[in-house]
């Protein structure tokens, strides 16, 4: 069975405040003339490797494990599931 | 009355002892320092989830210890009525167990903080704060890098309109105000209850402000909820 490369990536949902993107957007790069740079969210990634039989069930996977073991917490996080390819 | 309490132990947790000495010493229950994988009844009078660091604060503060089999012991005591009490990193255990509703996020200033704190007693109606007048400020140190607490706006209002707000940061006149919030929890929230008033969690340390000798101010206010949890177990029921 193929081992899928799965990111998870979690981040501070909009209403909840993300106080780390906010002092890297202001006090680094506003401070650095990255102006352009509008707005700065901090997430957590975590890289699994996943074995299932297609790439459906390997994201499928990844959402039980978040849901089930609340590796991200619903009251304040959302998190989103990508394959980025086959281990090798 | 022999009243038995557990205080549990995670690899990490470090004001155990605190609560533990406490407890015997200056509360006067028997109270007994419990290793997770070794909490494996719900017959003890009271269970206290102590502060630290549990599992490293890894992906979550209180997250990894949230799926302890101990927790499984830990609900069942919360589902009997019985007293739950988590304390600072107890508190992040309670809440991602979903014991109690919420999340513990990062301060808003990004520190670890360490300083003594007013809260405000916002109920009585739970085990921990029965004896104390409702509205009195109650001085106990903080010391969290996760302590803002936050839940969405709609579900705020239900915390509220429930009664599950239990303290306050607030000033020493007992002000909710910015200035009093050291973390930048919402609506100032330093620890909240379940619906029955028997889970109770919160950030400041009691167990360090329940002798005069340790406080700069000469107070003992943490005591009382030790007390109040005792008061309660006496009579026999919530």
């Amino acid at each position: 069975m193929p081992v899928y490369l799965v990111e998870i990536l979690i981040t501070n949902k909009p209403l909840a405040k993300d106080p780390e993107g906010e002092t890297i957007h202001r006090d680094l790069l506003l401070r650095s003339n990255f102006s352009c740079v509008k707005k700065v969210r901090v997430g957590k990634l975590l890289m699994m490797e996943i074995e299932a039989k297609n790439e459906e069930e390997a994201k499928e996977i990844a959402f039980k494990a978040c849901n089930d073991l609340r590796i991200y917490n619903p009251v304040a996080h959302t998190y989103r599931v990508e394959i980025r390819g086959i281990k090798e | 009355m022999n009243i038995r309490v557990a205080v549990l132990k995670f690899p990490g947790s470090n004001c155990d002892l605190d609560v533990v000495y406490v407890l015997r010493n200056v509360i006067g229950v028997d109270a007994r320092l419990v290793w997770h994988k070794e909490f494996n009844s719900s017959d003890w009078d009271a269970v206290i989830l102590p502060g630290g660091f549990s599992y490293g604060d890894y992906l979550r503060a209180g997250i990894i210890a949230a799926h302890s089999p101990a927790m499984k012991y830990v609900k069942e005591m919360a589902r009997e009525g019985k007293p739950v009490l988590g304390i600072c990193n107890g508190f992040q255990i309670l809440v991602e167990a979903g014991l109690l509703p919420g999340a513990l996020l990062p301060n808003d200033n990004l520190l670890f903080i360490c300083r003594w704190v007013n809260v405000r007693v916002e109920t009585n109606r739970t085990i921990f704060t029965r004896i104390i007048k409702k509205g009195s400020v109650l001085r106990m140190p903080i010391a969290h890098k996760e302590g803002r607490y936050y839940i969405d706006p709609k579900d705020l209002r239900e915390l509220e309109e429930n009664d599950q707000v239990v303290f306050r940061y607030s000033t020493e006149n007992g002000e909710i105000s910015d200035e009093a919030n050291p973390n930048g929890s919402i609506s100032n929230i330093a620890g909240i209850t379940n619906l029955e008033g028997n889970v109770v969690g919160l950030m400041p340390h009691p167990e360090r402000a329940s002798e005069r000798i340790l406080s700069p101010f000469g107070t003992d206010d943490g005591k009382l909820l030790f007390l109040s949890m005792v008061e309660t177990i006496k009579r026999g029921a919530l």
